[in-house]
């Protein structure tokens, strides 16, 4: 576990570029807060020991999922975005719905016994959680990893398919 | 000492943040990067979860972290197809904006 005021500051990286996500209108400055954000989070998973899910955090969304927001973003050649007309009755509802949700949750928080303790010590060293994980997806969930792969396949091929020239 | 608590707030504020945006604005770009915002918000209470679960020989439990794994490549997918549909929509109607996309408003 990491001291107590490096997860404060992360955790604040994350939520404060997150919220520069929704505010910014400029999505080029939106992207590239997004990739802040998940950088906190991927310290974050770090923070709980998974070491694997953090690397794999920075290496798709940092290495090729914001390349492809980039890429569409300067394709598309969109510019700020021009202040329109806002409908105040569909924002201030958004406004609402999220935060009832929020309370709702930290109501739950609250309440959950569990939510008050601290994580109990890892009496061996995880560093290898990569075997770990890749022993659970290979026996247990080796039909689902399979669905995946086929799923990631389908994905493609409908990417293709879709970002074709039509032939009119 | 930072609790459990702390980490399932943190995610429930991320998910908050990414609700909010998905529900205000009016560009389906930011919309997409919304929707991974909770994406990631729930891989980060489950992680903690996770982590939280100690089992006897002393490992964290591994399912949820294969879970991560799984949500992971699905987001991935998903904003491949999804950036696809917006450059489809794009070369036809040639805007973003979702106010202008009311082709299927009854």
């Amino acid at each position: 576990m990491m001291a107590p005021w490096l997860f404060w500051i992360f955790a604040l990286l994350m939520l404060i570029f997150g919220a520069a996500v929704v505010i910014n209108r400029n999505p080029v400055a939106s992207a590239l807060s997004l990739v802040v954000s998940f950088l906190g989070l991927s310290a974050l998973f770090i923070s709980l020991d998974a070491f694997f899910i953090g690397i794999i955090q920075i290496l798709v969304y940092a290495g090729a999922v914001m390349v492809l927001f980039l890429f569409i973003i300067m394709l598309l050649d969109l510019r700020a975005e021009k202040l329109r007309r806002i409908n105040w009755i569909a924002s201030a509802g958004g406004i609402v719905v999220a935060l009832a949700f929020f309370i709702q949750v930290s109501y739950v928080v609250g309440h959950l016994k569990a939510a008050s303790q601290g994580f109990p010590p890892l009496p061996k060293s995880t560093g290898d959680d990569v075997r770990n994980i890749g022993l659970l997806l290979f026996t247990n969930y080796n039909l689902p990893f399979q669905i995946i792969g086929v799923l990631v396949l389908v994905a493609t091929v409908g990417v293709i398919v879709l970002s074709r020239k039509e032939s009119r | 000492m930072v609790t459990l608590g702390d980490y399932l707030l943190v995610s429930a504020l991320l998910f908050t943040i990414g609700f909010a945006g998905a529900m205000l604005r009016r560009n389906i770009i930011v919309i997409l990067m919304s929707l991974e915002l909770m994406l990631n918000a729930a891989n980060l209470s489950l992680v903690a979860f996770s982590r939280f679960h100690v089992d006897r020989a002393g490992l964290p439990n591994y399912n949820a972290q294969v879970f991560v794994f799984f949500i992971i490549t699905v987001a991935a997918a998903e904003v491949a197809v999804g950036l696809a549909l917006i450059v489809a929509l794009y070369r036809s109607r040639q805007t973003t904006h979702v106010e202008d996309l009311t082709g299927l408003k009854f």
